[in-house]
């Protein structure tokens, strides 16, 4: 099966790299499903969604991501992010009480709507349902 | 004599324990050293990126975001420093302070005011005794900044760059119309060189300019935009901007252990040469008191002895 080398990059550290089958991302206009050979493409990835990167073996990466991008070339696949996390470094619990909690105090503020992304984010990178 | 002794052997042990203290520093500036460059490694791979989609962006789209126009008639300009929050780092704040202020002047001389943004407990520390006012400012961090902490003065920045100088930001306060920044490049782990360039308006800055010589001739991408190239350009360059200012923060956490290294490598130095010389200047004082005490018991002896000669 064709693969793609795809690149997840955040600000601090390039968070993971390596060839996979597909990648799926919810961007600003809706879900997109890259393969190899995909027609290059820059999109803005939405606030509170996770990514998936299928890899060739077909286990599934979930990544939490947070103010990101995806840009695709004929030579790879780049998930830019401000904060990105792969879903075996998200503290389940943890994300599920913040999430919680940011839901009690309603979005009012643009501080807690960034927090209930964040845990949103995290939750649906895990494979939890909110 | 004896008091001379042991005031002596007090100022040794005194610079002892000082020499401790900068020896101890000066390890854990050359462990932070290593540790902070491998941040700013980690952090490339990041700004590469946005910047060759910036590229690409910048090829389609109009190009006139506020952030990348030059305003014609610029009043206020925005300086942000970045200095360290402790000392004993040698001359690493006195030259970002001083490059600061040779910007200020310039910017003056050009008819613009310079507006103050501080990172870092010495350099507020700097204008606050001089009474000079200080925009906003962010201290704690600066050894080991994280992302976070450039957003928090980015934050702080691009509003007020926003609003222009004839605009007020959310705040109330004026804004600003050029964004600089001031902060130290790690030429080395000796040279450290504070620089200063302008933020914004901005031109993309090339991040790999040593790129490989077919970089020159790459084509870029013929992206599909999702959404629209202006839209995305809204949104990518406050980020890129933010990227470039968490870049500064790390090379200057580099350079300031850097510095730091270096002022108490030399401290350290100095003070085994203190030490060197008192202990000479303690052996003699012992020797000379020994001597003395020898001459007053010689002497004693015989005084004695000449005494019960007169008796007899």
């Amino acid at each position: 099966m064709a693969e793609m080398q795809v690149n997840l990059v955040a600000v601090e550290r390039e968070v993971w790299s390596g060839p996979a089958r597909m990648v799926v991302a919810r961007t600003v206009d809706g879900d997109i499903g890259v393969m190899p050979g995909h027609a290059p493409v820059l999109a803005q990835l939405r606030e509170g969604f996770a990514a998936r990167i299928i890899e060739p073996d077909g286990n599934v990466l979930g990544v939490a991501v947070h103010g990101g991008f995806l840009s695709v070339t004929k030579d790879a696949v780049t998930l830019l992010a401000e904060e990105a996390q792969l879903s075996d470094e998200i503290d389940v619990t943890h994300a599920r009480a913040a999430y919680e909690a940011a839901r009690a105090r309603g979005g009012e503020t643009a501080e807690t709507e960034r927090e209930l992304r964040r845990a949103q984010a995290q939750l649906l990178a895990t494979g939890e349902s909110i | 004599m004896a008091a001379q002794v042991r005031v002596l052997r007090q100022r040794v042990k005194s610079v002892r324990s000082t020499q401790k203290t900068t020896k101890a520093m000066e390890m854990i500036a050359t462990s932070r050293i290593a540790k902070a460059q491998a941040k700013v490694q980690a952090a490339a791979p990041y700004s590469e990126m946005i910047t060759e989609v910036l590229e690409a962006l910048a090829n389609v789209s109009t190009l006139d975001h506020p952030l990348l126009v030059e305003r014609s008639s610029a009043k206020r300009a925005g300086i942000l420093l970045i200095t360290s929050d402790r000392g004993l780092c040698g001359g690493y704040n006195a030259n970002g302070i001083k490059a600061a202020e040779e910007l200020a002047a310039l910017l003056r001389s050009q008819g613009k005011e310079p507006v103050l943004y501080i990172v870092g407990r010495k350099g507020v520390g700097y204008y606050t005794f001089r009474q000079r006012a200080i925009a906003e400012s962010w201290t704690g961090f600066s050894e080991q900044p994280s992302y976070a902490d450039a957003e928090a003065a980015a934050s702080a920045l691009l509003p007020a760059f926003i609003a222009g100088s004839d605009g007020q930001d959310e705040d109330g306060n004026q804004g600003i119309d050029e964004i600089h920044i001031v902060s130290t490049h790690f030429v080395s782990m000796i040279t450290q060189t504070p620089r200063a360039r302008r933020l914004a308006p901005m031109e993309i800055e090339y991040v790999d300019a040593s790129a490989p010589s077919d970089g020159a001739s790459k084509l870029l991408p013929a992206y599909e935009f999702e959404p629209s190239a202006d839209l995305l350009l809204d949104e990518m360059l406050p980020k890129y901007v933010t990227s470039r200012i968490y870049a500064a923060m790390l090379d200057a956490a580099a350079s300031e252990s850097a510095a730091r290294r270096a002022a108490c490598k030399s401290a350290t130095d100095n003070a085994n040469d203190i030490i060197r010389s008192l202990s000479r200047e303690v052996n003699q004082a012992r020797q000379a008191q020994i001597t003395q005490e020898l001459s007053e018991i010689v002497g004693g002896a015989d005084a004695l002895a000449a005494a019960t000669n007169e008796e007899d």
